[in-house]
């Protein structure tokens, strides 16, 4: 009885950490900064950028002090 | 200062604020970030929102990756929602939305804006948009 009551806690605890885990990296993954230029070219920044390593960090200056 | 009368300039905001659903705060100003008119009714945070997208724009500008062609509009898209920067040859109009919003859309708006904007004859004051501001209010009437 208490080896499947703690049997049934770990699954939990696993799905659950495990959810936590996907929908951070999943947050993550959307981070990005597309730019689009005067001839219709865009180029898109990934958050492991360094690019978007300079730039995220002043979008979000613009949504704090927006909020 | 800005060629752009105060009330025309406010009025272009507010119509975008009333069109588009998805942006919760916008300013336009000047290239350098001097503002012509926000959504804010506290002017100091129009000032600051302003001059934060002008930094973001000619950091995006320093980043290039466009071969030399002129940057004329970003999406920048963090967890916490987006920022969108348009702009012309002597304005820009920056907004914030929250997240996944309709990228096409927003640019869209935001493009309409700063036309209307153009539009208008030369004039002076920043002001705050006819309308109080979204992001002030968080009145959750959003439509998705």
């Amino acid at each position: 009885m208490k080896g499947r009551l703690a049997t049934t806690l770990v699954v939990a605890a696993g799905s659950v950490a495990g959810a936590l885990f996907l929908r951070r990296r999943s947050a993550r993954n959307r981070e990005h900064v597309d730019l689009y230029f005067a001839d219709g070219s865009m180029v898109s920044f990934a958050d492991d950028s360094p690019e978007a390593a300079r730039l995220l960090p002043l979008a979000r200056r613009v949504l704090s002090e927006a909020r | 200062m800005l060629g752009l009368p105060a009330m025309d300039a406010a009025q272009a905001l507010a119509d975008l604020t009333e069109i588009s659903s998805q942006i919760e705060a916008a300013v336009l100003a000047s290239a350098d970030g001097t503002p012509a008119a926000s959504t804010f009714t506290d002017e100091a945070r129009g000032n600051a929102v302003a001059g934060a997208a002008a930094e973001l724009l000619r950091a995006a500008e320093e980043a290039g990756g466009g071969g030399g062609e002129e940057l004329v509009q970003l999406q920048a898209a963090v967890p916490e929602g987006s920022v969108f920067v348009v702009r012309d040859a002597e304005r820009l109009v920056a907004a914030v939305t929250g997240p996944e919003p309709t990228v096409g859309l927003v640019f869209y708006d935001l493009k309409t804006c700063l036309r209307m904007a153009r539009d208008e004859p030369a004039g002076s004051e920043p002001k705050a948009a006819g309308r109080t501001g979204k992001g002030e209010e968080g009145d959750g009437d959003r439509e998705g």
